[in-house]
This record gives C-alpha cells, sequence and structure tokens, in this order.
C-alpha cells in the first residue's frame, strides 16, 4: 500500500510534514517554564543529598570525621567509604562485564582531585550543603600525575584497536619530495550543559524510581538494575525534558548511585544535584589529546603518505580512548596511510563522550595539517582538499553511500567569497585588524541501532507516539510528530508524542548521532502498520461507508479517509472510529533484524551499544560531511580573534526539519568557535585539579562572539544511510570548526597555532 | 554556605552600627557576596541588606562634578544621559563589565568592593593557604597557575589581580570615595597587598560606602575605556585602560592625559609615569608607544602572565592614539 498525500508537499514550509521548517513542539513548554525537568519534580517527602568531594588527586582515605555533620541540623545521614552501600558492578555501555569487585560510588582510593568520596543527606539543600562542609577528611597522600606532559605520564597504552595502516607509510613519506610534520593538542574540555546533572531517586520494595536527565533511559536503568542487583522491569526511569547533555548525560554515574543507595537507606526519596563546580569532576568531559602527523607529498600538493601518532589522557579507573585516527584515515585519498594511539592514565576522572568524540579532535589535526602542507607547496587551501579529494572510502575501500563534500565545497565557496582570498598571510588588513580567511572539512560517521515505537491512532482522530527515546532540545519530538503525522495523514497538531520514560517502547543510546534517524525509521515503520490497520478496517469493517466502494486502498489526508479517486464517501478518522465503535488503532513495531528479536538480543540492543552498526556495514561507507569557511578579525596589537563571517554547507542527507536541523548545526558550530578560542580546562599540576571550574572562569563562546552563521543544506536523501533517507546531523557541524578558524588565524597572522584554545597570549 | 542573621537596614546610621560587629557584611546587590559565600570564602553571621536605603542610588552631575549614589546600579550609571557625556570612560568601563543580568543587579559600591578572581582565594575548601583569606596562612598561587594574576603591586604575599573596571576609570579621573563622615580619594582608597593583602581598602568596620564623585575635566570628556580579552563579553579583562585625553588648542599638543590600567596590578594602576611622558608634547604615534612602555617599571610576571607587560602598554597606546585620533 502506498502513500498517497495530496496535499502535503516536501520541504514545503506550510505543511508540517516530514521536511517541513515545523518549530519545536516542545518550544512553548520550555519557554513558559512549563517543561519540568527531572529534578524539579515535587515528590512527597523529599530529602536532599550533597556529595563531598576529594581535595587531593591521588592517595587514600584514611579517615573521615563525620560527628559535626551528623550533629547539624536537619541531617538524616552520612555517606562515606566507611558506611557505602557495596553495589554490584554494572556491565559497561559496549556490552563487557564492568570492573571486578563491587562498585564503590565513595571509594577509599582517591584516584583524581574532585572524586565523591562522602555525601550528606539532610531535610534541606541548605542543611545538607551546611553540613557537608563539616565533614574532615584525612588522606594518605600518594604521587599524583596530572597531565600529559607530566614528566611521569610516560608514553601510556597502545590501543591496538587503534591501529591502522595501508600501503607502507613510513616509506613513502621517507621518499616524498615534500614533508611536513607537526604536532597538534587539544585541551580537556567539558560538557557544561546548563542544566546540572542531578537525580531524584525513590524506592518503593525492590522498584526504583528516578527522575535523572539522560540521553540513554535504557542504558542507564540497566545500570541501575545491575547495581542493586533487581530487575530491569524494577526500574523506572523518567526524563522527559533535558537541558543539554552534549555526550554527557548517557551513562549512570557515582552521583546517582548515592542517590539511591541513600533513598533505600533512608526509605524516603532522596534528590542530588551536583553543584557547577562538582560538574567538573563530577563526569568526565573530552579528554585533552597529541597527535603528531606527518604528511609527505609530490611538490603539487598529492598526498602520498600521512603517519599519525596520537595520545589521549585516560584516568587511573578505565581507558577511555578518543580516536584521533577517525577523520585523518578517511578524509583524503592517499594510499600509504598509518596510525597508532596510545592512551596515558593519569589521576583525573574518566574522560567521556563531548560532541563528536575522536573525529572534533582527529579533524583539527589532519585539517591543520593540509593546510599547511597548502601553504608549503603553495597552493589554494581549498584547491589542496579537492586536489586530493577521496572517491571512495580510502580505508575500507568501499564506495561512499553519498558524500556530497565537493558540492559542500563549492556551495560554501560560493556563498563565502571564496576566490577573492588573497592568498598571502598577512595579506589582508582593516586598520588595526589583520583579516585571514580559512577552510576546514570534518565528517561524521552515520551510525546505526535499531529502535522501536508505538504508534496509536485514537477514537477522537488523533495519534499519539511512544518511546523511550529523549529530546534534549535536538528536536526528536518534532520530527516523530511529522514522521507520524505525514504516514498517518493527519495533521502534525494532532500528533502527541510521549518520550523520555522508561515504561515506554525501548530506544538505544541518543548519541553518536543515530537517534533521529533510527527513530523515524521505525515510527514511521510503526506508522504504517498503524495506518494499514485503519484502512483495513475501513475496507472490510461491516459499518464502513468504503465496504461497497470496489476499492482495494483508500488514502487518508488531513485526517480524512476516503478513496483515491473520488471525493465521496469520505469520513473523518474520528467519525469511522465511531461508526466502527474502536476506542484505538495502534502498532508496536521495531527495526530489529529478524534473528534478533529474542528476548537478550532485544535487551542487549537497548540497554548496551552492542548492535550498532559500523559505518562501514553493508557495502557502503556512510558519512555526513561538512564545509566550513571561516574570516578571523585579529587585532594586530593585542592578539585578541573575533570570527567575523563564516559560512558551511553541511551534507547531512535529507533533513527531516530543516530548521531543527539549522539550529542542530548552528550549536555545534557555536560549540566550535568556543572550542577553537576559549575553552580548556585549567590544571593546576601540583594538585592536578581543574581550578577554572565555574562558568565565571570556564570560558564558552557568548552570543557577542557569534557572527551571523550562514548554513547550507547539500545533503540529498540518502537510503543507504536510513530508512527516510537521514544522515547523521548533531555532531557534524563542531568537525572541523577549530582548524577551520586556526586556519584563518595563520592566513591573518601568519602565525601557526598547533595547541587549542587560541587565546591571545599565543598571537601577541 | 552557613546559617546568618539578616537585617535590613533602616538607615545608614543603622547599618554602620550592624556592620561594625564582628562577622557582620554589607549586601548590596549580592552579586559578589553571595558568589563568595557559594565558595565559602564569606561566611558572614550577619547580612545587613542596605538596597532600602532611600537616596543613595542618586546620580547628579553638575557643573564641577559627578555624584554617584553607591546604590546606582551598574546599568542605571551605564546608560546616564550625562554621564555618557561627561566620563565616557567611566560608562563604558561599566557597560563592558560582566553581563547584562549582573549589571542590573550590582551596585557602585559593590562593584568597587568586589573580591579578586584569584582561584586559589576563591576554593577555600582545597586550598587552604591564601594570605588574602586567612593572613599568614600562605599564597597558593606562587608556583601556581598565574595567567591572570597581577604583574604590578605585587609582594611576595600575594599577587591577586583586582578584577574591576568601574574602579580603573575613576582611579583615572581622580574619583573621591565618601563614607558620610570622611571621604578619601580613590587611588588611596585601593590599598597595596603589602604583608597584609586581606586589607584591601581604606575602610574601617563600620563604615560604609555612601557616594563617590568624579571631578568634571576635559580629560574625562574625552576619554575611553579599552578592555582587552579573549571572549568578547562577559570577562575580566586581560588588560584595560581608562585613558582621557585633552589637546591644546593646536589640537596636537598633550594639555593633560589620565591614564589608569585594569587586569595587571593587585589594585587599579594609576600610570604616571606615561602621563608624565606625554604631557606637553606633540602627540604621535613612536612617542605614544615609547612613553606606555613606562607603565610596565618595575612589572614582576610569574611565567604565564607575562603576556600581560606586552599587552598593557599596547592597550594604552591605542586608547591614546584612538582618542588623538592617530588609530
Ligand atoms: C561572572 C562574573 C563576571 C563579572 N565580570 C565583571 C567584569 O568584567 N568587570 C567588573 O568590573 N566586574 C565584574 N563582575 C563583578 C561585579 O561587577 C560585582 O559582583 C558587582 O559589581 C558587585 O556589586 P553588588 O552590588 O552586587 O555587591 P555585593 O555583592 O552586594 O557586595 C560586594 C561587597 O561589597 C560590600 N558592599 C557593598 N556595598 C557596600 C557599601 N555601600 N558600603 C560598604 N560595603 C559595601 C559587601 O559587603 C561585599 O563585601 C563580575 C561578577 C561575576 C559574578
Ligand atoms: S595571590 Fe593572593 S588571593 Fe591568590 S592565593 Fe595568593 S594570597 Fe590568596
Amino acid at each position: 500500500m502506498t502513500f498517497i498525500n495530496p496535499k502535503a508537499k516536501h520541504g514545503d514550509a506550510s505543511d508540517g510534514n516530514l521536511g517541513g521548517r515545523l518549530s519545536r513542539l516542545d518550544g512553548p513548554a520550555k519557554i513558559t517554564g512549563g517543561a519540568t525537568y527531572a529534578v524539579e519534580h515535587q515528590i512527597e517527602g523529599l530529602v536532599h543529598a550533597v556529595t563531598v568531594q576529594s581535595t587531593i588527586a591521588a592517595g587514600i582515605v584514611t579517615s573521615v570525621d563525620a560527628k559535626a555533620a551528623e550533629a547539624s541540623p536537619g541531617v538524616l545521614l552520612v555517606l562515606t567509604p566507611d558506611n557505602i552501600m557495596p553495589l554490584k558492578s554494572a556491565t559497561t555501555w559496549a556490552g563487557t562485564p564492568g570492573p571486578e569487585g563491587p562498585f564503590l560510588a565513595l571509594p577509599r582510593i582517591v584516584s583524581f582531585n574532585g572524586q565523591h568520596i562522602a555525601a550528606v543527606v539532610a531535610e534541606t539543600l541548605e542543611q545538607a550543603t551546611a553540613a557537608a562542609a563539616l565533614i574532615r577528611v584525612t588522606y594518605e597522600e600518594k604521587e599524583h600525575v596530572y597531565g600529559l606532559d607530566d614528566p611521569r605520564a610516560g608514553d601510556g597504552v597502545p590501543i591496538e584497536r587503534m591501529t591502522m595502516s595501508r600501503g607502507d607509510a613510513e616509506k613513502a613519506l621517507a621518499e616524498a619530495p615534500v614533508r611536513i610534520e607537526q604536532e597538534y593538542r587539544t585541551p580537556r574540555e567539558y560538557n557544561v550543559a546548563i542544566e546540572p546533572h542531578g537525580i531524584i531517586a525513590q524506592w518503593e520494595g525492590d522498584s526504583l524510581t528516578l527522575w535523572e536527565p539522560s540521553q540513554w533511559i535504557d542504558g542507564m536503568a540497566r545500570s541501575y538494575a545491575e547495581w542493586f542487583d533487581i530487575p530491569f522491569e524494577n526500574v523506572r526511569m523518567i526524563s522527559p525534558y533535558i537541558g543539554g547533555g552534549f555526550g554527557s548525560k548517557a551513562l549512570s554515574l557515582p552521583h546517582g548511585a548515592v542517590a539511591a543507595i541513600a533513598a533505600r537507606m533512608l526509605g524516603k526519596p532522596v534528590k542530588l544535584v551536583v553543584t557547577r563546580p562538582q560538574t567538573f569532576t563530577a563526569y568526565g568531559g573530552r579528554p585533552a589529546t597529541r597527535q603528531t602527523l606527518a604528511l609527505g607529498a609530490t611538490r603539487e600538493g598529492k598526498l602520498l603518505s600521512i603517519v599519525q601518532h596520537g595520545v589521549n589522557e585516560t584516568s587511573m579507573l578505565g581507558v577511555a580512548v578518543e580516536p584521533l585516527g577517525s577523520v585523518t584515515a578517511i578524509m583524503y585519498a592517499v594510499p600509504n596511510f598509518s596510525s597508532r594511539q596510545n592512551v596515558i592514565p593519569l589521576n583525573t576522572v574518566t574522560p567521556g563522550a563531548l560532541r563528536a568524540p575522536g573525529e572534533n579532535p582527529s579533524a583539527f589535526g589532519i585539517e591543520s595539517a593540509i593546510d599547511e602542507l597548502a601553504y608549503e607547496v603553495g597552493i589554494d587551501p581549498l584547491q589542496i582538499r579537492l586536489l586530493n579529494y577521496a572517491e571512495e572510502d580510502p580505508e575500507a575501500k568501499i564506495p561512499w553511500s553519498t558524500r556530497r563534500l565537493r558540492e559542500a565545497f563549492a556551495a560554501g565557496a560560493e556563498a563565502f567569497g571564496w576566490s577573492k582570498r588573497s592568498p598571502a598571510p598577512r595579506s589582508m588588513r582593516e586598520g588595526n585588524q589583520l583579516i585571514g580567511w580559512g577552510v576546514a572539512a570534518g565528517t561524521y560517521p552515520v551510525r546505526r541501532t535499531p529502535g522501536e515505537a508505538l504508534v496509536r491512532i485514537l477514537a477522537d482522530g488523533t495519534a499519539e507516539v511512544a518511546s523511550s527515546s529523549i529530546d534534549m532540545g535536538q528536536g526528536t519530538y518534532t520530527i516523530l510528530a511529522q514522521t507520524a503525522a505525514e504516514v498517518l495523514g493527519i495533521p502534525v497538531d494532532r500528533v502527541r508524542v510521549k518520550l523520555g520514560d522508561s515504561a515506554l517502547p525501548r530506544a538505544p543510546v541518543a548519541g553518536g548521532s543515530q537517534l533521529a534517524n533510527l527513530m523515524t525509521g521505525a515510527v514511521h515503520k510503526a506508522a504504517h502498520a498503524a495506518r494499514d490497520e485503519l484502512i483495513g478496517l475501513a475496507l472490510n469493517h461491516p459499518s464502513s461507508p468504503f465496504l461497497d466502494q470496489q476499492t482495494n486502498t483508500l488514502t487518508i489526508a488531513d485526517g480524512v479517509i476516503s478513496t483515491p479517486r473520488s471525493e465521496k464517501p469520505n469520513i473523518s478518522i474520528a467519525d469511522f472510529m465511531r461508526v466502527i465503535g474502536q476506542e484505538r488503532v495502534e502498532a508496536l513495531r521495531d527495526t530489529l533484524p529478524e534473528d534478533k528479536k529474542n528476548t537478550q538480543d532485544r535487551y542487549n540492543n537497548f540497554t548496551t551499544m552492542m548492535a550498532m552498526k559500523p559505518p562501514t556495514e553493508g557495502g557502503y561507507s556512510l558519512h555526513s560531511w561538512c564545509a566550513h569557511f571561516v574570516e578571523v578579525r585579529v587585532d594586530a596589537d593585542f592578539g585578541t580573534v573575533r570570527v567575523s563571517r563564516m559560512v558551511s554547507a553541511l551534507d547531512s542527507g535529507r533533513l527531516y526539519n530543516p530548521k531543527l536541523a539549522e539550529s542542530q548545526w548552528r550549536g555545534g558550530i557555536i560549540m566550535g568557535i568556543g572550542q577553537a578560542l576559549l575553552e580548556e580546562g585549567i590544571v593546576d599540576p601540583r594538585y592536578a585539579r581543574v581550578i577554572n571550574n565555574n562558568l565565571g572562569d570556564y570560558l564558552v563562546a557568548t552570543n557577542a562572539d557569534i557572527p551571523d552563521l550562514q548554513v547550507i543544506s547539500v545533503g540529498i536523501p540518502d537510503h543507504h544511510a536510513s530508512v527516510l533517507g537521514g544522515k547523521a546531523v548533531g555532531e557534524l557541524p563542531i568537525v572541523g570548526v577549530a582548524p577551520a578558524i586556526a586556519n584563518a588565524v595563520f592566513h591573518a597572522t601568519g602565525k601557526r597555532i598547533r595547541d587549542l584554545p587560541i587565546t591571545l597570549d599565543k598571537l601577541l | 554556605m552557613k546559617n546568618f542573621t539578616y537585617l535590613r537596614a533602616g538607615s545608614a546610621d543603622e547599618a554602620r552600627t550592624a556592620a561594625a560587629l564582628a562577622g557582620s557584611m554589607i549586601l548590596a546587590g549580592g552579586t559578589t557576596l553571595l558568589d563568595l559565600a557559594k565558595c565559602g570564602v564569606a561566611e558572614p553571621e550577619t547580612v545587613v541588606d542596605i538596597t532600602h536605603l532611600t537616596g543613595l542610588d542618586r546620580i547628579e552631575v553638575d557643573r564641577t562634578r559627578a555624584s554617584i549614589g553607591s546604590l546606582a546600579r551598574m546599568s542605571a550609571v551605564a546608560d546616564h544621559p550625562a554621564m555618557l557625556d561627561a566620563f565616557p570612560a567611566v560608562t563604558q568601563s561599566l557597560a563592558l563589565a560582566a553581563s547584562a543580568q549582573i549589571r542590573n543587579m550590582a551596585t557602585i559600591g559593590g562593584n568597587l568592593l568586589q573580591r579578586t578572581r584569584c582561584p586559589y582565594f576563591r576554593d577555600a575548601a582545597v586550598f587552604p593557604a591564601c594570605n588574602k583569606r586567612s593572613p599568614g596562612s600562605g599564597c597558593t598561587a606562587l608556583g601556581g597557575v598565574t595567567r591572570n594574576h597581577a604583574v604590578m603591586g605585587t609582594s611576595d604575599a600575594c599577587i591577586a589581580t583586582y578584577p574591576g573596571d568601574l574602579a580603573v576609570a575613576l582611579v583615572a579621573f581622580d574619583a573621591v570615595v565618601h563614607l558620610g563622615s570622611r571621604e578619601i580619594p580613590i587611588d588611596d582608597f585601593f590599598l597595596l597587598p603589602g604583608n597584609h593583602p586581606d586589607r584591601e581598602h581604606a575602610m574601617e568596620r563600620g563604615e560604609i560606602i555612601t557616594s563617590v564623585t568624579i571631578p568634571l575635566s576635559a580629560a574625562a570628556r574625552r576619554s575611553t575605556y579599552l578592555k582587552v580579552r579573549d571572549r568578547q563579553s562577559y570577562e575580566f579583562a586581560a588588560a584595560s585602560a581608562a585613558v582621557g585625553l585633552e589637546l591644546d588648542a593646536d589640537g596636537r599638543t598633550v594639555r593633560d592625559v589620565r591614564i589608569a590600567l585594569g587586569g595587571v596590578a593587585t589594585k587599579p594602576w594609576r600610570a604616571r609615569a606615561v602621563e608624565a611622558a606625554l604631557i606637553g608634547k606633540v602627540l604621535e604615534p613612536e612617542l605614544v608607544r615609547q612613553a606606555s612602555l613606562l607603565s610596565m617599571q618595575g612589572a614582576a610576571d610569574h611565567g604565564a602572565n607575562h603576556y600581560k607587560i606586552d599587552l598593557a602598554p599596547r592597550v594604552i597606546t591605542r586608547a591614546v592614539l584612538q582618542l588623538g585620533g592617530l588609530a
């Protein structure tokens, strides 16, 4: 049965269906304060927990003096390494067994400065905060390693699965007529979502309810279930709104365990909100990275070889890998390539995911290096990228599904006016301002995990979509409503979307830019099934007006069922449901492969990342692409860099809602500008502590730092990538922004900055 | 944050009496006080709220001076038409400070008394050694991360930068701080850290700022506040300069010039040597560049803040040349 909706035109701004520029459906609630975020829920009898963090980076907690805290007004419970309930170790996100032994949410062994080591629960937040300040901890301090430059850091541990090699890279490099070799660095960076992490935990018998912002309801619920050794079904996690996550809200964290332990011990609901300074160590952001890149090329600028060696920091507790070869391996058609990566354990919280983990610092390296090569051989930075354009995936040696990067370069260059660029560094100037133009490309893979959705047509002619997937501002509510509306043939304002609740059909992680594609796919499938059933009823039900119509299909448009060819008869869905006396028509569908529908596979699919398909599975290499064109103005005397103009052309395949996709792109670009110019976790080597742990000192871009950002979509529907033709959107746009800016700064000043952020002191 | 008693002062005298008690602190806009209470740095026993006192928020500009009540909001002063006219450097220093939200809350008195952003000062639980916070305990910044620390006016006891902007403009134009019973020239109001970095100003316990006056001058009328920082908005100065310039009738010879620096010193820093080198001279770029270097005589850096020694004179140079129509 094919879908015919004669009134809706794809991409028409007025239609509101898939491809339309509908505003966010959750927008009004957020603007008016009607959206209740996790820790805003009003729960009867709520008490408050505050954690105490370590003030040393390495050692052992020898004693915790909690007497004063315990005697403090309103205090109900003090948790320390002495009395913390040991939990079972939980399966990792990758689906591998967790670390050995019990999981101690407040450990005795300190492995970073700012580790939660005690907690106070009191009747009020103020009482808990005051009492927490009275806790005295004594430590046996050990030597620490503060960062990658610490002489004690060493070379770290090689990560074999990061090793890539094709051709003979070393030999080709040695023989190349032109060689450049440089080191590129990115600092520790933080997610700094405006909604800090927090949780309300409540037990009823052996059932645990959690109100916690989550990018991955099912994955986080699994951790809690395993920690407390209760059935997965006993954990209810509720997270309808999330105030930004950027990768930091996908995993259950120690503070969540502390809240749930306290709630269990006290038999009361417990709320715990991580303070802003604590967010800098309650979970990890992007690890600091360092990579050496050696490029060998012909005198004409054709790449012959790339040799890369990267490291990223990790904690003493776990291995976090920030894959530095991810873009390097595929961006250019280079026959000889090798890449190795080590991780260096040091005294920091285990790094986490932050917008485009891997691709982001990887692109900073290769997109800076190719720019350096362009100057070295004397050709235009855009030209050298086209000269080395990869027509197929050079690493997997399979075709791209779609790669509209050439179109992105063309559209971006045209809109930016790149052809008017004067090639020499320091050759464009206005008064005290040195003007520079830079370009860089970015890419992000298409990740795929099966999803599940329920679509329900109700007696009043409205429809419901339900899924435990989430909306942290990226637009899930809106595009799922659009998808269902389009398939069902009803106006989008008649679709209600319910998300963010583990009681709803399952969904995998909202990360890796996969959610929009896989959930529109699942909703599309479920909506089709519901629609088929409705039409089946209309064709066959004894009370249906279509019973004698001699037709084997019907159309639904604007909520009215009719025959494809004639106006009459027609009937609204609501009237039809009344006529046939039915309350609802619904369909629950998943996109799991037939052989993966058993209970264990289903569970693993939604609660781990085991089932996520690599971008090269299926014969095509699936990626989104982008090109950023930047104009900077650098004050010749002060070294201050301002981005004055920016054009980005992006290929994310088909856009389900261009307005929301553009907004995701702009958000990513803005984060990229902050990353290029401002963001850096500053560590005091003596304490291995991040000392700018607040938003006054950890600088993110403000409105004043952001010029008008022009974004251009050059994508086309890519049905290898996803059912409805979309590719990755959210993580893509940040990739390549920092090198585009660094390249523009070089063009403006003649100074090449290879370590982010590009602060004024580096340009004086 | 520990519990405290809240007192709403009914009169300035009542405020003084309450403020004289050990452990009490004045509350104006609260944007510094609340912040420091959250960091565990300010732990008042009593908070004396002066925001209900009447008459302390007046802004008046007459033929000799401007008088600004201590409770006038930063935003009100920044947007005041007569102030914009007579003291561009002052209004700009306010408009370029903090954020719109803070400027709407924060007062002129509170602004002058804001505390340093030295990260070691602000994290009492982790860094017990800080002479400014607890006299004699030492200075954690020495040997630490010093990118934003001072290069002028430092001592062995403290190298913390005075972070505010307004005070820099006020120091350039010889403002006077009024306490009700007495008044103090602003350059004397702020103290060098010496051996007592905990003493930042010349007020005694129980005194409050009632107003600030600034004498009118030709240099103030032709003035500017130039603030240099990595982030375009909502960041403290890496270096800033408040500069006022009066030229002779020839339009080229410097009759009067006022220069003060921010972001580089332990107190708002008047650059008198630069002023002296420019007065009576014909304004031209190389002269100004050379003269500006005098501002950093005696500078001492701690590694990461060395760039300020290069930056500050350039900020002065640009500001002077801009006012002189040469940049
Ligand atoms: C993130 C951030 C960024 C900022 N950026 C800047 C910036 O770029 N430039 C800048 O200049 N400032 C900046 N500030 C500081 C801000 O301007 C000050 O916090 C504000 O001006 C303080 O005024 P207030 O009225 O809120 O003071 P309060 O917090 O009420 O008081 C501050 C102090 O002064 C005392 N006090 C207040 N009024 C009186 C009085 N009349 N007599 C005696 N004592 C008094 C109080 O006891 C307290 O110790 C920033 C602040 C923050 C938090
Ligand atoms: S510089 Fe001053 S404020 Fe900072 S730690 Fe040292 S004594 Fe304290």
